[in-house]
């Protein structure tokens, strides 16, 4: 954008520049304006009403009275709150690092160049493409712990006791991973791009210097993968915080058994709607807003350090 | 592309070793085979639920549902009224709730296409004062976790009175989505500067620009677009959970959350219904899906 703005202006006649910059950018504003619009009232007004709406206990019924930072303070001794902090960590730690690695996995056997590999990219994908809720209402049998499809083959396979999965307090969580999984076509098909756009000659030079099939993934691929790495990490942790409809299905707004499945939003929705309790959850939102932000703004802080980005591939080349 | 180098420089390798079953080609057949047994597996496990859901909803009321071992595809029972009595039940009629998630899904297409696409427009194409910050803010919006919105959003829309309408599903998309305006304006940057100079010195203004130039050959983008918006909003429970209280108004998402929560669950409508869900995103992806992958691509790599 920087590039073409610089070259444009500079051919142009000052004085004409003038008028037709003027209309230029009257006709930008326009074009923009329903975007402002929503930024000011769905999202950048939003952000700050629920700063003031979590200082009081705004609910529908009654008049809001002004309470400071008490919202605040009850959530150090709210145990809903404490236990829906602990499923979403829980979740978070394990399947982001999952989706990550398995996604990548599926990425690089999707990425050999073998007959019929297309379909199996379509097969993979359509996973990831369904409802939540139609993924869930599917898993809420396969997962049944008596009679469904999953245990039926651990029990073949000679585990006497699976997991109950989602009837489990223990294993609800991992049990939402699980299905998670099954979409994680979604996540393969970014790296299937990220790595159909990595130099072939890179894996050329590689070879020649006598490179193995595992130093060429680990100093080629890897390195030259790290933007797309960085982009799913992100997109999944914000993601992450946010899984509602899964849980909503199978714990219910009760959160599941022993409200193993009490996911953050799930509490938020509890809270707000349920309860009537407006002032309250926008507080709850509140730390979710600043957790995500701060989680996101660590992550491009150490982006530096190991997300490598290629200056112009043109140039580079022409250089050498 | 770089790809096809890459695929003529592999196929080129075996010339080096001696034909036969030399170790090197053994080697080589054998990754290959283990890579099949690892993505018919896979397959595998992707297709059988489906098979399995379309079992369980042609079964006959009273057959046993859950079955050992499980039957993966229709072999008995193929009751295909099952779905006529989904879509027509009287407590919780599934063709009204496709009906709604339809007028739904296509206002915010229309919407979304709209709004993205002018925005998209001027970020691309057009020249003007804080162009870089307004375009920094649309990247921040990008990464607001939305749902943490709900609550303010929701009093805005109760004081409006919009609370038990479908305005609060449908209004925000015609105010864009930071993500999609993004996803369009990468495209747009990449037509020459030239067509937009050669129709200003004939005289065409910004609008006729955008309406006659650049929106039709934004088209390839525009679809993945238009698929992204069904998906999502075909999708979306949250929104209607929230806002609509009336049974007639419901949408699939909630038909489906509601159905499998009760007590008693008949699991073959259940099933039904939930084929009913997903079979528009089936053909929507089979149509779409060269398309659709190209587009979370391209997002992907310039993230």
């Amino acid at each position: 954008m920087h590039a073409f703005r610089t070259t444009r202006g500079a051919g142009s006649h000052a004085g004409r520049l003038g008028r037709n910059a003027r209309a230029e950018e009257r006709a930008a504003f326009l074009c923009l304006l329903p975007w402002l619009i929503g930024l000011v009232l769905f999202t950048g007004g939003p952000i700050l009403a629920s700063l003031a709406l979590s200082l009081t206990n705004w609910s529908l019924l009654a008049s809001p009275r002004w309470l400071g930072l008490d919202n605040y303070v009850e959530m150090a001794t709210d145990w809903n709150f404490w236990q829906s902090v602990k499923v979403t960590l829980r979740y978070v730690v394990m399947s982001v690092p999952l989706y990550l690695v398995a996604g990548l996995g599926l990425a690089l056997v999707l990425n050999l160049k073998i007959r019929g590999i297309g379909i199996f990219r379509t097969l993979f994908f359509l996973p990831s493409v369904l409802p939540g809720v139609a993924t869930a209402v599917l898993f809420v049998t396969l997962l049944n712990p008596d009679l469904g499809a999953v245990n039926w083959f651990l029990r073949g396979i000679g585990i006497e006791n699976p997991p109950r999965w989602f009837s489990s307090p223990t294993w609800a969580v991992p049990s939402v991973v699980l299905v998670g999984l099954w979409g994680i076509g979604g996540g393969a098909i970014i790296y299937l791009a990220g790595l159909q756009n990595i130099n072939p000659q890179l894996y050329e030079a590689a070879a020649i210097d006598g490179a193995g099939p595992f130093r060429r993934f680990r100093d080629v691929t890897l390195p030259m993968l790290t933007p797309t790495l960085f982009f799913v990490l992100i997109t999944s942790l914000i993601g992450a915080f946010q899984v509602f409809d899964i849980a909503f299905v199978l714990g219910g707004s009760r959160g599941g058994v022993g409200d193993s499945l009490l996911f953050y939003l799930i509490n938020v929705w509890n809270e707000a709607f349920r309860n009537g309790r407006l002032g309250y959850g926008s507080a709850l939102s509140w730390v979710l807003i600043v957790v995500a932000a701060f989680a996101i703004l660590a992550l491009f802080r150490t982006a530096d350090r190991w997300v490598y980005y290629e200056t112009d591939p043109g140039k580079t080349e022409d250089a050498t | 592309m770089s790809v096809s180098s890459a695929a003529s420089h592999a196929d080129t390798l075996p010339e080096y070793a001696p034909k036969g079953l030399s170790p090197v080609r053994l080697r080589r057949l054998g990754g290959k085979a283990v890579a099949y047994a690892f993505l018919l597996a896979l397959a595998v496990m992707v297709v059988l639920p489906f098979g399995w859901m379309l079992t369980v909803a042609l079964k006959p009321d009273g057959v046993p549902v859950f079955t050992i071992p499980p039957e993966w595809f229709p072999t008995q029972y193929f009751q295909w009224d099952n779905f006529q009595r989904a879509l027509f039940d009287s407590t919780q009629p599934f063709a009204r709730y496709f009906l709604n998630t339809t007028l739904i899904v296509v206002v915010n297409i229309i919407g979304t296409l709209f709004s993205c696409s002018l925005a998209a427009y001027a970020f691309a194409r057009l020249r003007f004062r804080w162009s870089e910050t307004l375009f920094n803010i649309l990247i921040i919006t990008m990464l607001v976790p939305w749902q943490a919105l709900i609550i303010p959003q929701f009093l805005l829309f109760f004081k409006l009175g919009w609370y038990g309408t479908y305005l609060p599903l449908m209004v925000p998309s015609f105010t864009g989505s930071a993500f999609f305006i993004f996803l369009i304006r990468q495209y747009m940057r990449t037509f020459p500067r030239d067509l937009d100079d050669a129709a200003r010195i004939d005289g065409a203004g910004y609008f006729r620009i955008y309406w006659d130039i650049i929106l039709p050959l934004s088209r390839p983008v525009l679809m993945v677009v238009t698929v992204f918006v069904f998906l999502g909003s075909w999708s979306d429970l949250l929104g209607p959970l929230i806002y609509l209280n009336e049974t007639s108004q419901f949408t699939l998402a909630i038909g489906l959350a509601n159905f499998v929560t009760r007590s008693g669950t008949d699991w073959n409508l259940l099933m039904a219904a939930n084929l009913i869900t997903i079979i528009p995103v089936l053909i929507v992806y089979y149509f779409a899906q060269g398309k659709l992958i190209g587009g979370i691509a391209s997002v992907g790599m310039k993230g």
